[in-house]
């Protein structure tokens, strides 16, 4: 670049010669030539300007339109997502303790008709029931011709049947996928898993809602879309259920019982290893409520749970254990059993018109079931205190448990605790309770004296329960019930190796008029195994059984009740794993003497 | 140079156009793959949900116990006793092997008592 000289010689020389200040020359060009030098620094700084501008407005731009499209589009899920673990089934699985399965989910499908695309609705209908017998072609024509535009033809259908109506090849019949509930067992525990219906009805799917028992109970949680990948685990266990059902079914016809009903529960823990309720149903086709008749005759009656009854004899432990417990007695204590006993106009006698007296230890009261002793007890414990006692057992409240018909199956009790109901409420009657509750009642005797809560759900960590009776009292009560079944009422449970220890209770039936049917009874046996460690209670009722092999028909519970629970243990002692232990038998008289020493 | 450098980057932009579209049309055919098999680890899914209901239902209590009193006469399937429950000593234990011998055992040993059984086997 050809720099401009400041001093021009020729302007200079001509300025000297004119006298002229040359310096003025110089500064003119300075200041042009400054003045060049900021006229190029402007359009410099102006284009950066303009660059800068335009970089922010590109960048304002371009968010502004990412804002733009984004706040337009339809949103969509990122088709690229892996698949984790999604919702496989709108409800829940039940499963068994060993995760079997109780109740699962089943794809199928329901048939509807949109009869204004159909090509020939006669023809369709007479088609369809050929398929389904059940339909009648001429109701199914008028309703096709009708001039309706939709309708439901069948909720559920089978694979087969479905290829069938394909066949017909109508295009006005259509198919809706379903999910269907499925109980793979058929009857097994119909009574704790109830049943589920379809609810509110689309054509693309259909809700599934528990109608009965469990299913409508945990309703809420097996119909959670955040839960329906866990499935629900029961305590029961479906092998013990099985063999449960089984014995108690044939010991139900063997006795002639038109109902009966088996509770097995772990004392420990509460959890029930099986519930059983005969006669049962298939919950995969539930039948329809009863409109008439009797409702504890339907078969989806549960006597283990519904069934509210005077449960006898069975009662009495409750008296002694709380006696012992108050210290007023002690197993070898001698109460008054002269019968029959007046208290007012009432006259408590034996069974059979026994007579006991003048004394029996405790110990043999509850052996030979004295009513006159319990009831003797009883009035040395005092109403109020009696009243408390079964009110902690749970014997006065509606059954706790995961089943919907649980709540309203309250215990029938006397609003006026008087001494007459005192007296009764020792050997089990004038009040009635459920058979559930009277498992958990000795589920607390068998735990030492801490209360135990049934339940269904298996592995739930649970707050221990309160203590209600002293560990000495209990382990008293498990030895006591041990004698009714060594030498009382109960002998035909006498298992060997498992040292079953039980009460007995036989109640006859209130008649409808007023007072009691002697023909129709309720036989209860209450039992603990094994009485030197008690792990489990197993409860049977039958529900107006006689044993006609003797010469008289006999309807007490030691001949009805309690050999088919002897069975029932003997059958499911090894399947839970119990080692049938040799018992250190009660030494008798010869042996207890011991030899005398030789004197010499 | 400069027409040189303009060709050059005239053919960048073409082999990244290329490029641009060949990973456009390889990204919507994975993600049609992606669609195919979530369709088919559903379908799946529901054969594995059908396939438990049926080996629920084909164990059954109630059919196996049918099954065990059809094939009793091969299986003879019985319930559980008390009784069956045994001890470890009532097992018999297979016998300790026997030495078997078949040559002949040099041994030696020496004849008075006294000074320790010394015996020596080869």
């Amino acid at each position: 670049m050809i720099r401009t000289p400041l001093r021009p010689l020729a302007r200079i020389l001509d300025a000297r010669l004119k006298g002229e200040n040359p310096d003025v020359i110089e500064k003119e060009n300075i200041a042009i030539r400054h003045e060049a030098m900021r006229d190029r620094d402007r359009t410099r700084a102006e284009r950066r300007l303009f660059m800068l501008g335009f970089g922010f407005f590109m960048a304002f731009t371009v968010i502004g339109a990412r804002m733009g499209t984004l706040a337009a589009s339809e949103p969509t899920e990122p088709r690229a997502s892996v698949g984790g673990t999604e919702i496989t089934a709108q409800r829940a699985d039940i499963l068994d303790r060993q995760g079997r399965i109780l109740a699962t989910n089943m794809l199928t499908y329901s048939l509807y008709a949109q009869p204004h695309d159909m090509v020939d609705p006669v023809h369709a209908a007479t088609e369809l029931a050929a398929i389904f017998p059940e339909m009648d072609p001429g109701a199914l024509e008028r309703r096709f011709t009708d001039g309706r535009s939709f309708l439901w033809v069948r909720k559920v259908l089978s694979p087969e049947q479905m290829q069938r109506v394909h066949e017909i090849g109508d295009p006005g019949l259509y198919f809706g996928p379903r999910e269907m509930r499925l109980y793979p067992n058929g009857n097994l525990a119909a009574h704790v898993l109830g049943g589920a219906a379809f609810g509110a009805e689309g054509v693309d799917s259909a809700e599934v809602i528990g109608t009965a028992g469990l299913e409508k109970e945990l309703d809420a949680r097996l119909r959670d879309p955040a839960q329906s990948s866990t499935p629900v685990t029961l305590s029961l266990d479906i092998t013990l259920q099985a063999n449960v059902e089984e014995v108690l079914a044939t010991g139900m016809r063997m006795m002639n019982a038109k109902g009966a009903a088996a509770i097995l529960m772990d004392v420990h823990n509460g959890e029930i290893l099986s519930l059983a309720s005969l006669p049962d149903f298939d919950p995969n086709d539930r039948p329809a409520n009863p409109t008439e008749g009797e409702p504890a005759d339907s078969p989806l009656f549960n006597r283990a749970v519904q069934g509210v009854y005077e449960l006898g004899s069975t009662f009495k432990i409750f008296a002694a254990a709380q006696a012992m417990d108050l210290g007023l007695l002690n197993p070898e204590t001698h109460v008054d059993t002269n019968g029959p006993m007046r208290w007012g106009k009432y006259r408590i006698a034996e069974w059979d018109n026994h007579n006991y007296g003048p004394t029996l230890s405790v110990t043999d009261i509850i052996a030979k079931s004295s009513n006159v002793g319990a009831a003797h007890i009883a009035l040395m414990v005092g109403g109020a205190r009696q009243r408390a006692f079964l009110g902690e057992l749970g014997l006065l409240d509606a059954p706790k448990i995961e089943l919907v018909e649980a709540a309203n199956a309250r215990a029938l009790v006397p609003t006026n605790w008087s001494e007459i109901v005192t007296i009764t409420a020792s050997y089990g009657h004038g009040l009635s309770s459920s058979a559930l509750n009277l498992a958990a009642a000795y589920a607390t005797l068998a735990n030492g004296g801490i209360k135990v809560t049934p339940t269904l759900l298996h592995g739930v960590k649970r707050e221990p329960g309160r203590r209600v009776l002293s560990e000495r009292a209990a382990l008293d009560s498990v030895a006591m019930l041990r004698r009714v079944v060594t030498e009382g009422t109960a002998t035909l449970a006498d298992v060997p190796g498992y040292a079953v220890a039980g009460k007995t209770g036989t109640a006859e039936k209130p008649r409808k008029g007023g007072g009691y049917d002697s023909d129709k009874v309720i036989n209860t046996f209450a039992s603990i195994f094994p009485a030197n460690d008690p792990k489990y209670v197993l409860i049977v009722t039958l529900d107006e059984p006689v044993e006609t092999s003797g010469p008289k028909p006999r309807r007490t519970a030691g001949w009805t009740a309690v050999p088919v629970a002897a069975e029932i243990i003997r059958r499911i002692g090894p399947l839970m794993g119990l080692r049938p232990q040799v018992e250190s038998s009660r030494l008798d008289g010869v042996t207890a003497v011991s030899a005398p020493k030789v004197e010499d | 140079m400069r027409p040189v450098l303009y060709i050059l980057s005239f053919l960048a932009v073409l082999a990244s156009a290329f490029w641009a579209y060949r990973e456009n049309y390889a990204t919507q055919g994975q993600l049609k793959e992606i669609a195919a098999l979530q369709d088919e680890i559903a379908t799946l899914r529901e054969n594995i949900a059908l396939q438990r209901a049926e080996w629920a239902y084909l164990n059954r209590p109630a059919r196996l116990r049918e099954l065990a009193t059809i094939n009793f006469d091969r299986l003879g399937l019985l319930p559980m006793e008390p009784e069956q429950f045994g001890q470890l000593d009532q097992i018999a234990f297979p016998a300790p092997p026997v030495l078997i011998i078949t040559g002949t055992v040099e041994t030696m040993g020496s004849l008075n008592p006294s000074d320790g059984s010394q015996e020596q086997f080869p």
